[in-house]
């Protein structure tokens, strides 16, 4: 990404500040923002929606589901398909236009990390031959300062868990009535370092982002579901292992709030 | 393949005969192409990759341009005929994700900052998938990087190991990347053993995770030994 002067000199400011063992806001390494997860956020259209509150950063995730055809080499099961966009009033350096390389990897990620966990029982959205549901996930980033993975992963499980499922007779959908919930099983968290000097850091502010040289994103529910290393800096295996300890650490505390 | 064939057997031996931690055969050529400033071919089991590189040229549109350094572009570009079932030309959010992954591994060795205001293009061209191709086109737009004389600190080398029938294998090619249960793709520097690209998904404890990396890791060495051998073969003077 192209940086500007004052991104060079925060960057500078930053970098000094963790070689100091210091963070601009005084958190610990290890430490996230505060978490404030509203559930049902939307909840006249939406089946599912959640509100997300990592510090300052905000995101807003909705579930709408609909019935289309099933993958043809999975017939029985359910679909989820995770998009996502980046308001161009969330950030200044966000525009109008088709989804960049920054918005695919977050919904990516983020879709990576339900799927392969199983979060969703999709086994269970088995309407018809050739009919199944369709779980959409939209992950609306509303305010950026900082780590927009794990804020977007929080919502979208939050916003499963919150789901209800459409009413259905006689083939149609009914808007407006749901039946009962959606069936969600493990609830995976993802969960972000960021490399700065030889620093590993959790939960990266926005700031925190532009010094970084490299980033990355382990996704867990017991175990490990899903991972993105990101920037163009470097890991080493003791960094990897430090940051998978610290995503199943603080994945069990994130995981309490959201249940 | 039914439901019940295993994909490994008792005795640890894979449906292609190979063992656990044993790399499909891998052939690699560097200057393949005439047009290209730097190019590559890298025929990895089933997988085939060509990679061409552009640059230091002047960078368009003007805005991408840095005056600190070079931009450095990836594409990786999978051809319809490519697969089992034609893929719809053009890029999808697949290969977006690929792509912006491996312009950030190789942004980790090449010395962008020798050429201010300029791009260096790298294009990768799946000819034939056989799972692993992001591995497979990563490993060729390194050695293609060499071939255009970019500098750079080191020879990226990327190898994927994963997970099938509860075994932990190196790797995977296509049937064990749809039915087994995860896939580490890991691109390493060799020389300090620090990982430039990693992603994940499937489902792994901790030890699990720890073994698949430390066996593509390994696998990544021998795939960089096969990157310098090819170099050296193309320019060693006698």
């Amino acid at each position: 990404m192209k940086m500007e002067i004052e991104e060079y000199l925060k960057k500078d400011y930053i970098t000094n500040l963790i070689n100091a063992n210091k963070r601009t806001d005084g958190r610990a390494f290890d430490e996230y923002r505060n978490l404030e997860v509203i559930k049902g956020y939307v909840n006249d259209k939406a089946e599912g929606s959640a509100l997300v509150k990592l510090g300052e950063t905000q995101v807003l995730v909705g579930v709408k589901m609909d019935v289309g055809e099933p993958y043809p080499d999975r017939p029985n099961e359910g679909i989820m398909a995770t998009n996502s966009e980046l308001r161009p009033g969330a950030s200044p350096n966000f525009e109008l236009g088709p989804p960049r390389a920054e918005s695919i990897e977050l919904s990516r990620v983020v879709d990576r990390g339900i799927r392969e966990s199983g979060a969703i029982k999709t086994d269970e959205l088995f309407i018809e031959e050739d009919k199944v549901w369709v779980v959409f996930i939209d992950i609306h980033i509303l305010d950026h300062l900082g780590n927009l993975i794990d804020a977007a992963g929080i919502a979208a499980i939050s916003a499963l868990l919150d789901a209800r499922m459409p009413k259905y007779e006689d083939g149609e959908v009914i808007r407006g009535e749901w039946g009962g919930k959606l069936p969600v099983g493990r609830v995976p968290i993802p969960c972000t370092v960021a490399k700065i000097g030889n620093s590993i850091i959790s939960d990266p502010s926005v700031d925190e982002e532009y010094a970084a040289d490299a980033r990355l994103t382990i996704a867990t529910t017991d175990k490990l579901n899903a991972m993105q290393k990101g920037g163009s800096g470097t890991f080493t295996k003791d960094e990897i292992m430090n940051a998978v300890d610290l995503a199943f650490k603080n994945g069990d505390n994130i995981r309490k709030i959201v249940e | 393949m039914d439901e019940k064939t295993r994909l490994v057997d008792e005795n640890g031996i894979r449906l292609d005969g190979r063992k656990p931690d044993e790399l499909r055969e891998i052939e690699m050529k560097v200057g393949v192409l005439k047009q290209a400033d730097g190019s590559a071919y890298v025929k990895w089991g089933k997988n085939i990759a060509l990679a061409s590189v552009y640059g230091p040229r002047e960078c368009h549109p003007q805005w991408q341009r840095d005056s600190r350094k070079a931009v450095l572009r990836c594409t990786y570009n999978m051809a319809p005929f490519s697969v089992d079932d034609r893929k719809r030309p053009g890029p999808d959010r697949r290969s977006y994700e690929i792509s912006k992954v491996t312009t950030e591994a190789l942004e980790s060795v090449v010395l962008v900052e020798n050429y201010p205001n300029t791009a260096i293009d790298v294009f990768i061209e799946i000819l034939q998938a056989d799972a692993g191709t992001r591995c497979v086109g990563l490993t060729a737009a390194s050695i293609a990087l060499a071939d255009a004389g970019i500098p750079m600190k080191d020879i990226v080398a990327a190898c994927a190991s994963g997970k099938a029938d509860g075994e932990i294998i190196l790797d995977l090619f296509k049937d064990e990347d749809n039915k087994g249960e995860a896939d580490l793709p890991i691109a390493i520097v060799p020389r300090t053993g620090e990982i430039a690209l990693m992603q994940l998904d499937g489902d792994l404890t901790r030890e699990e995770f720890e073994k698949a990396f430390d066996m593509a890791v390994a696998g990544g060495l021998k795939v960089n030994e096969i990157q310098k051998e090819t170099l050296l073969k193309e320019y060693k003077k006698e």
